[in-house]
């Protein structure tokens, strides 16, 4: 067990229905207390909605498990309110070396751009992760119920509401609701009970996970190895933790037994042979794992909304599980509140299934890919690898060609039928559907970033550096237009005409670097709509009220909802 | 769209068959895979273009399904 971490033990409290007798109908119910399962809860309670949220354990993760939390991540973390005790405690990289056999055959630096609130990503540990969105969860006692130790041993999945039956060391209950979340991990029990089925790939390889404390210093980089001399045919990945702890994970083969792999008298020799004999060390946590890429066909059954592993698995290289388990909860929360609240019809909630079967897909193709340069599955393709890996330290082009995990990036929605109206000229990395870009502003006077003006709600960024003449006019129609959408608010780019600075629910931001400005292409009078997760809806050279009154209809869902029903019973035969 | 180049490009296409077949000389079979291996690399890099390079790749594949068409060309 670990000596840097202690779990902590949540309190089983008995729930009040054991005693009512009756049966509660709640608007969601979320079962998984992972990183999926809390962060939904948070950002639903930020929508005003209240969730009961059922786990079967009483602690967070046991063990390290997922370690890279993306920059996108962060970011939705940031906007549901805990990021900061992530950054602090997070161990924030950008050198990493790649070795073949007994040569280092490169180095990189990721020089990630500047004028970001959020770093590339960190490393930091499930437990910790979890442990801050637990303590965040807290501080929404009227939102959210957290039940420990509270298993969903029954489900009732109909059209228009789920039953399910919870399992506790008091007895059982049962609960109703209009949208149950599931996030159980891959392993998902619920989708086992409705015979859903999650598809894909198994890979035919073992790999061993061994956390360790360096007595020593060692430099804050990524390792990787391919085919060393400590560890032949094999390749070995070490990463930095908090708390001192490495990660080193070793490939094992398909036939090794993960029994005797997990031993500590096995697991010593291993990375003693690889950090060398003089190199002191504990040895924290150890674990042996497959993995699969796989999905399921529909993300929705009637009620019932699957997230993250459950719903969702890709091999380890290149941090995709969690980081697209955060990415799915962004899209979907805010959809679900608008669904929920009767602000949108049931059809945008189905765009979570089209926008997120999307994310899926990109994210099992590039851990697919990573998977297949580290593991070649033929002579020829272990040729191919070794003579890139050759190439590389010589050659910059064969570097490019070197995938030992591909760092995970946002997921543009291309193609969605939310997305809105688009301009010629304006940065193809804002195109609708994309995640909004951060950058360095001033709010009255104090230095602030772009991303916190955005969230929960839709925002329409407006370049308001006009004349006064240019100016008057927009802001009567855009006054017209707040007081009709009452879900949207205005960030202005200033200086502004006090035409705009007078709008309602408006604020004004100053481009203090110029960033907001290169970043969006704006212009003056021109301007973004973005979604409540953040990402781009539409955006405009002159921004008119009635452009934004399409492009906020579209972003909801409107013209869908004609079809809606048709769509709706498709997917449930097919589910 | 720029298109893979299936008209005579080389400028001495003898030159060339011939440092090929030189390259290749006096090599075991598995150096001279190693070799190949390099190549295809080395000249992808330089083409770069994804759907030139898999137009390439789609008519050597099919080259090796259909042998008469592929050399009837």
């Amino acid at each position: 067990m670990p000596n840097t971490y202690k779990n902590p033990v949540y309190p089983y409290r008995r729930p009040p229905e054991l005693d009512s007798g009756e049966v509660r109908h709640c608007p969601v119910v979320i079962v998984g207390a992972g990183p999926s399962g809390l962060a939904a809860a948070i950002d639903l309670a930020r929508q005003g909605i209240e969730s009961v949220v059922l786990d079967d354990n009483n602690t967070v993760s046991v063990g390290s498990r997922a370690l890279c939390f993306a920059k996108r991540t962060l970011e939705v973390v940031d906007r549901l309110g805990c990021v900061e005790p992530m950054l602090e405690k997070g161990v924030t990289w950008q050198h990493g070396r790649v070795f073949f056999q007994e040569r280092e055959v490169y180095d990189f630096n990721l020089l990630p751009e500047e004028g970001h609130r959020i770093p590339a990503f960190i490393n930091l540990q499930q437990y910790y992760f979890e442990e801050y969105l637990v303590n965040r969860i807290h501080e929404f006692p009227a939102h959210i119920d957290l039940r420990w130790e509270q298993k969903v041993v029954e489900v009732d999945a109909q059209p228009d509401r789920t039953a399910i039956t919870v399992s506790t060391r008091d007895g059982d209950y049962r609960l109703t609701c209009d949208y149950l979340l599931v996030a159980d991990g891959a392993n998902s029990k619920i989708r086992d009970m409705l015979g859903l089925e999650s598809r894909g790939q198994v890979f035919q390889d073992r790999f061993l996970i061994a956390d360790v404390v360096m007595k020593a210093d060692f430099p804050t980089e990524r390792w990787f190895w391919f085919d060393p001399p400590f560890h032949p045919n094999q390749s070995v990945l070490l990463h930095k933790e908090p708390d001192n702890v490495w990660r080193i994970d070793f490939q094992l083969g398909w036939d090794a037994d993960p029994e005797e792999e997990k031993k500590e008298e096995n697991i010593r020799p291993r990375v003693q042979a690889m950090l060398g004999e003089e190199v002191e060390f504990e040895l924290e946590w150890a674990s042996v794992y497959t993995f699969r890429c796989r999905k399921m066909d529909s993300f929705i059954h009637h009620g019932v909304v699957f997230m993250g592993d459950a719903a969702h698995q890709v091999s380890p290289f290149g941090a995709r599980g969690a980081n697209g388990a955060l990415q799915g909860v962004d899209n979907l929360v805010w959809k679900l509140a608008r669904v929920l609240k009767g602000q949108a019809p049931a059809a945008l909630l189905a765009t979570y299934d089209d926008e997120r079967q999307h994310g899926a897909a990109e994210n099992i193709l590039n851990s697919t890919r990573a998977t297949d340069f580290i593991t070649p599955k033929s002579r020829v393709s272990r040729l191919f690898r070794d003579v890139t890996l050759e190439l590389a330290e010589h050659y910059p082009f064969a570097r490019s060609l070197v995938n030992s995990g591909r760092l995970s990036m946002p997921c543009r929605y291309d193609g969605s039928p939310l997305n809105g109206a688009d301009v010629e000229g304006a940065p193809r990395e804002l195109r609708p559907g994309s995640p909004a870009k951060d950058a360095p502003v001033r709010l009255s006077g104090e230095a602030a970033w772009l991303l916190n003006q955005f969230g929960d709600r839709f925002a329409l960024l407006l370049d308001g550096r006009m004349d006064e003449a240019s100016a008057a006019p927009l802001a009567a129609e855009l006054d017209a237009l707040l007081a009709r959408q009452p879900d949207l608010d205005a960030v202005i780019i200033g200086p502004a005409p006090d035409a705009l600075t007078a709008l309602p629910r408006s604020r004004v931001v100053e481009d203090s670097e110029g960033l907001v400005g290169s970043r969006y292409g704006l212009t003056p009078g021109g301007g973004y709509l973005l979604r409540p997760d953040q990402h781009v809806a539409a955006r405009w050279h002159a921004v008119t009220a009635a452009g934004v009154d399409e492009a906020l209809a579209r972003a909801l869902g409107t013209h869908l909802a004609a079809n809606a029903t048709t769509t709706q019973g498709g997917r449930h035969v097919s589910a | 769209m720029s298109r893979l180049e299936l008209n005579p490009n080389f400028t001495d296409p003898d030159a060339f068959y011939a440092a090929l077949t030189e390259t290749h000389r006096e090599r075991s079979e598995e150096q001279i895979e190693r070799i190949n291996a390099r190549l295809i690399l080395l000249l992808a890099n330089h083409v770069g273009d994804q759907a030139v390079l898999e137009e390439a790749l789609t008519i050597a594949g099919r080259a090796e399904e259909r042998p008469a068409q592929a050399t009837a060309r």
